[in-house]
């Protein structure tokens, strides 16, 4: 089992005759994700990877059945890509572009909630379910199926998290990228009730930042929703204050989003910490061992 | 991407928002003129992106021309330390002069982007003059918070609830109130990441004045705003940040005296995080982005080695997509084109990670390939004290 995407996912690509679009595609073909066409305004009819071309993303839908996305469209033009997606239909988006503005996505997030579209990211890795489902930038290779469940706001630290899980033989059931962006889709909280429903799941690695304050959330959530294990790494305790570190929303913007409260929160809440950004497989096994 | 206080200004009055009377000066000269020109008591604003100027000695009130001539030379050229930049500080290159306003009334007022609840927020107490975190802890009952969604219009519940809350008087209501909506269109369609006013003053006369405004521009926003992305100064910040800025590279100058070079935000904040538990302090955040290039990391490592402190550099890439063996070699082609001396400490982890080492324990320059994150984290630290 898994949350989101399995073997059965219909993915529709956005940007898909893109540079981007066309190399990420053939990897996720390459590992097995069924791909069933993509989207690019003006050449629809087209055929690109032996895949069909379509106009708009209700098209796509209608010929393919797709019930995924994913986009790979410059940031200017990402936000009404997922806009066109939501008012089509399908149910999940995960968005990679980096650099949306904000105001875009206020108003993206306004459009899905009312559609009640699942969106991943952006500025994010993807999603990806082991040897059933890859959508997204990912390195397929790194994962193996098994019982973690991964949520992460980074996506270098999301490939740690799952290179130590496949390394000390738990891997993974679905691996989320929520993206580095202050406002964005899905977030810690909702991945975290999907992991603890999802039968195959047995704990659940979550990877957080400085900014915002997501991480304290999930921890008062966890508090009371969550009975399998938890480990958190949290990066960021020697950012200087208001820098922007990279992500869009990784900054500490006077007293909130420092990376000491979080870690402060999370251990209140009884999720175990990881120290260094080495140790999170390491202290997962630990975290498991205990609790059979 | 932050502006001076004086571009804030210039925007806030092409926006219907009453600011001073003023005018910006280049040099000791102009400074004297202008304070001439304007003959009246002035105050006299350095021009820096850091807040805290008036405690660090950036604003004046000077009464007459010479004076103003005196403090143009005493501060003109300087680098401006203050509580929010130490301990570098920021060049003083500008002077804003701007007539004095009586006032009756200080006020706080600000727009910001709140991400918690995924909306506008304006935010405004009766304690103006202290920066907000002085006034949430001394004064929190003041502040009054009002949410607007991005495609909505301020409701007139709101307007009213933000004007009875700073207890504006009956007779300013109409002005108030054009105001706020003034403030509030111009965030929006400028893409602000904020708008803070502080302090908002009603003058004698009963004017709504700006007396003094910070803000920032969404910075993936800049494309849509040329016009006001075309007037950031550059020079208010780190050289090699400019740098780094212009090669497409994501670079923040650290104290520290171990280079970082990272693929990945997370994972380049993860590795100053270890750097520290391991006793050592990091010189950058370095975020060579996904898909790094041997073009990439020789630019990187140009950037890091201009910075004199640097001991040692500490490399760590997750090789997905992008594999080891072909970032090995893109770090070798980088060393050898860049000429590095000091030694470099290698972590490579992912897709041939193994044929990755070998290419470059083969290579024969001062590069030490570590096993795991913490070896790596450990023996950069090693090497930097040495070096000292």
């Amino acid at each position: 089992m898994s949350i989101l995407v399995n073997k059965n996912t219909k993915v529709l690509c956005q940007g898909f005759t893109g540079k981007q679009g066309t190399f990420h595609s053939e990897q996720s073909i390459k590992y097995g994700s069924k791909i069933v066409g993509g989207v690019t305004p003006g050449k629809g009819g087209q055929t690109h990877l032996k895949l069909p071309v379509f106009n708009t993303v209700k098209e796509a839908i209608d010929e393919t059945g797709a019930n995924a996305t994913m986009i790979y469209v410059p940031p200017r033009f990402a936000a009404e890509s997922i806009i066109e997606a939501s008012e089509s239909g399908i149910e999940i988006v995960v968005c990679i572009t980096e650099g949306i503005p904000v105001t875009d996505m206020l108003k993206v997030k306004q459009i899905i909630d009312s559609n009640n579209t699942i969106l991943v990211g952006p500025n994010c890795p993807g999603i990806i379910t082991p040897n059933e489902c890859k959508i997204g930038i990912m390195p397929g290779n790194i994962h193996s199926p098994g019982v973690i469940g991964i949520v992460s706001r980074s996506g270098t630290l999301t490939y740690e998290a799952v290179h130590q899980t496949s390394m000390n033989g738990l891997g993974q059931t679905t691996c989320v990228g929520i993206g580095g962006d202050p406002i964005k889709g899905l977030n810690f909280i909702e991945c975290l009730a999907m992991f603890e429903e999802d039968p195959n799941t047995e704990g659940i690695i979550m990877v957080g930042e400085i900014g915002g304050s997501d991480e304290e959330l999930a921890a008062e959530f966890i508090l009371s929703n969550i009975k399998k294990p938890v480990v958190a790494y949290i990066a960021g305790l020697t950012a200087p204050e208001g820098k922007r570190m990279g992500h869009a929303g990784a900054i500490i913007s006077g007293n909130s989003g420092k990376a000491i409260d979080k870690i402060n929160s999370l251990k209140k809440s009884g999720v175990w910490i990881a120290e260094s950004p080495a140790n999170m497989g390491q202290v997962m096994a630990q975290a498991l061992k205990k609790i059979k | 991407m932050n502006l001076h206080e004086y571009q804030a200004k210039e925007l806030l009055k092409a926006n219907g928002i009453n600011v001073p009377k003023s005018k910006i000066s280049n040099s000791i000269t102009q400074t004297f003129e202008i304070a001439q020109q304007l003959n009246s008591r002035l105050v006299i604003k350095a021009q820096i992106h850091a807040g805290g100027r008036g405690k660090a000695g950036g604003i004046k009130i000077i009464n007459t021309p010479q004076e103003a001539k005196e403090f143009a030379s005493f501060i003109f050229g300087t680098n401006l330390i203050t509580e929010q930049n130490k301990p570098h500080g920021q060049p003083v290159n500008q002077l804003l002069l701007e007539e004095t306003i009586l006032i009756k009334k200080e006020m706080y007022f600000s727009i910001l982007i709140d991400r918690q609840t995924e909306s506008i927020v304006i935010i405004s107490s009766q304690s103006g003059g202290m920066d907000i975190e002085e006034i949430a802890n001394k004064n929190p009952k003041s502040i009054t918070k009002e949410y607007c969604k991005i495609n909505m219009e301020l409701t007139s519940s709101q307007i009213n609830t933000l004007t009875i809350r700073l207890g504006i008087e009956k007779k300013l209501f109409a002005k108030f109130k054009k105001f706020l909506i003034s403030c509030f269109e111009f965030f929006k369609k400028s893409d602000l990441s904020l708008l803070e006013i502080n302090p908002l003053a009603i003058s004698e006369g009963d004017e709504i004045i700006a007396i003094d405004s910070k803000i920032s521009l969404d910075d993936n926003a800049r494309f849509r705003h040329p016009e006001i992305s075309n007037t950031y100064d550059w020079l208010q910040i780190d050289k090699k940040e400019v740098e780094a800025f212009n090669s497409g590279l994501n670079y923040i100058a650290l104290e520290g005296n171990i280079g970082c070079m990272v693929n990945g935000a997370g994972l380049a904040m993860a590795t100053m995080d270890l750097i520290k538990i391991s006793g050592g302090l990091p010189a950058n955040f370095l975020d060579v982005g996904g898909g790094a290039t041997s073009e990439t990391v020789s630019k990187a490592f140009k950037i890091l080695l201009s910075d004199s402190n640097v001991r040692v550099v500490l490399v760590n890439i997750f090789g997905g997509i992008m594999r080891c063996d072909i970032i090995a070699e893109g770090i070798i082609s980088a060393v050898k084109e860049v000429g590095v001396k000091i030694p470099i400490v290698v972590r490579l982890e992912g897709t041939n990670v193994e044929l990755g080492k070998e290419i470059l324990k083969k290579s024969n320059l001062n590069i030490i390939s570590a096993n795991s994150l913490t070896d790596a984290a450990k023996k950069s630290v090693e090497l930097s004290a040495l070096e000292n």
